[in-house]
């Protein structure tokens, strides 16, 4: 039996109908790792002893005859940021190479009492900072539709390993589009939710006022079932908002006549491509047939998101990455001198090169003399931002754009100009410093490859947006066309 | 606003980073490159917009000060470069 392409409703169905066993579906996507990621290079871990004893436990509660929770028995993998107790966690970080953590994340010890089953621990940007995932660590993962390309990033490893079908979902994290961006040059549903909504407690921190875990899955619905799983309050976490959360799945519907969808003008300006646009614009028709209302609409700041979001995620994470000293946890440089050099060697010999250059960047922002000029400015200039949302979703009840200005590019393409890197985020960043929740879903194919959709809410109008991704996703083809791969072997 | 090269050396130092020459050059160039582009913020007058440091402000999250488990010594240290009698250990300091 196929089962790789399932969605998580499918799977669950023959689970309960015991059609499939969970052990058997974890052995399923066992095979497929290790015949596929060769090419994809995915996964950083692949945890195959965690995954069959989870799996097992599911069997025998089911042979209990327990009925199964909607993850239970459902093979996932995470981005390796969030913390797995007693299972290597990396960053794609040569300075946490064999970082072993004493506690589970929230988001893991949220996914394990739901009975969800553990792949491994996939690649990324290291410390999620980067648009390609050819910063991380360890080796550059590919784009499925394109081996020569590049995934998008930082969440490269969580999305390119629902594309490849080698995990049914996965979790990413969002500091300025990087569960979005490779989601859009991936071809699948990747959504950062509402700043506070899910806990970051075990996540690494890379900007704390930015960062948020969100689902990467196949289908709208599917993405519904796992923020049920990994939404609301944790006392752990200090910014996590207490309130009630919803029911994700009772906003599935098709019906959205009157649902007043803004487009935003400023998104659709420098570096886009005609033919993203094109797609982009026939997307609008199909929301319009839907009877949606859909209006032109302005965002008058945001061509000031991204310098403002690198002054602000770089401060953070030059405060953040301090910890990374040699003395608790991960590398220290060999028979070091003094404690000077030992701070000053193991930082050098840890980190890559896009990471020493944003602490660099964040260091000089917040030093004596500029900390006004730049840090300060920034967070005004974000005050800003929040306004432009604010007044729009006074008239708007979702803003819709793409979520890149192009298709993915090529591996090698932009690593030598940092700037060239950080405006393929251009649509991305400005959500993340108003901590609004938005997604990507596909919109369309561009010379055979994914164009994204982004789709943006009200803080914690996670409804809304599944809403209108449901009847844009039901009504379109796009997230059932799948690419070839020439190891693809039996899904 | 050009940083000088000896800005980037003292920068380097705050952050405790050890920088090869070839790393100075490099950092050098493109924080320039990166403020330039950053000096776009200056257009915008905010004399009198307040800072957003988060988003979703939340104010004075307190709790109860209660006694709850530890995370396991063993397993903390274990990922120690260094430790010794249930500390971590780092070069002579005094």
């Amino acid at each position: 039996m196929e089962i790789a392409t399932r969605t998580i409703g499918e799977l669950h169905e023959l689970l309960e109908s015991k059609a499939v066993s969970a052990t058997e579906l974890a052995q399923g996507f066992l095979t497929r790792i290790e015949a596929v990621d060769p090419e994809i290079k995915a996964f950083i871990t692949v945890t195959k002893e965690t995954a069959l004893e989870q799996a097992k436990a599911v069997d025998e509660k089911q042979a209990r005859g327990e009925k199964l929770g909607a993850l239970e028995g459902i093979p996932m993998a995470l981005k390796d940021n969030l913390c797995t107790e007693g299972i290597r966690t990396t960053c794609s970080s040569k300075i946490l190479d064999n970082f072993i953590p004493p506690y589970n994340a929230t988001v893991t010890d949220k996914l394990k009492e739901a009975g969800a089953v553990l792949l491994g621990k996939l690649n990324m940007d290291e410390f999620a900072m980067g648009s390609s995932t050819e910063n991380s660590g360890f080796f550059p993962t590919r784009n499925p539709w394109d081996l020569e390309r590049v995934p998008g990033g930082s969440s490269g490893g969580s999305v390119a390993a629902v594309a490849s079908d080698q995990a049914v979902f996965t979790l990413g994290s969002d500091t300025g589009g990087s569960i979005r961006q490779p989601a859009a040059f991936c071809g699948v549903v990747g959504l950062k939710p509402t700043y506070g909504l899910v806990s970051r407690y075990g996540l690494v921190a890379y900007a704390s006022s930015l960062d948020q875990i969100g689902p990467v899955t196949k289908t709208v619905a599917d993405n519904a079932w796992v923020l049920n799983a990994i939404a609301g309050h944790d006392a752990k976490d200090s910014t996590s908002v207490s309130l009630t959360t919803p029911d994700y799945t009772q906003f599935l519907s098709e019906d959205i006549r009157g649902l007043r969808i803004g487009v935003p003008q400023e998104y659709f300006g420098q570096g886009m491509d005609p033919q993203v646009e094109a797609v982009l614009q026939e997307a609008i028709r199909t929301y319009e047939g839907l009877g949606a209302i859909v209006e032109q609409c302005s965002l008058p700041h945001t061509e000031y998101a991204m310098p403002a979001y690198y002054l602000i995620a770089t401060a953070e994470a030059s405060s953040n990455l301090a910890r990374y000293d040699g003395v608790r946890y991960g590398h220290r440089t060999e028979s070091p001198e003094d404690i000077l050099s030992m701070f000053c060697k193991t930082r050098a010999e840890g980190f890559g090169s896009e990471v020493k250059r944003r602490i660099m960047l964040g260091t000089y922002a917040l030093s004596a003399g500029y900390y006004d000029a730049y840090y300060l400015k920034a967070q005004k200039v974000r005050t800003l931002i929040v306004r432009d949302f604010d007044q729009a979703f006074e008239k708007y009840d979702v803003l819709l754009s793409p979520t890149t200005p192009t298709t993915a590019f090529r591996i090698g393409e932009k690593s030598a100009d940092p700037l060239t890197m950080y405006l393929s985020d251009v649509c991305t960043v400005p959500i993340n410093l108003a901590g609004i929740p938005a997604m990507s879903i596909p919109a369309g194919f561009v010379d055979g490859l994914p164009v994204g959709m982004q789709l943006m809410g009200k803080h914690f109008a996670e409804g809304t947006l599944y809403k209108a991704a449901y009847a844009f996703e039901k009504n379109t083809p796009f997230h059932k066309v799948k690419p070839s791969l020439s190891q693809g072997g039996a899904r | 606003m050009k940083i000088s090269r000896e800005e980037i050396e003292h920068v380097a130092m705050l952050a405790r980073l050890e920088l090869t020459e070839e790393e100075l050059i490099t950092n050098t160039e493109q924080l320039n490159s990166i403020l330039d582009y950053a000096a776009m913020l200056e257009k915008l007058n905010t004399d009198d917009i307040k800072p957003t440091a988060h988003a979703v402000p939340l104010h004075n999250v307190l709790r109860e000060d209660q006694v709850q488990p530890s995370m396991n010594r063993e397993k903390v240290l274990g990922n120690a470069p260094q430790a010794e009698g249930g500390f971590f250990k780092v070069p002579r300091i005094v």
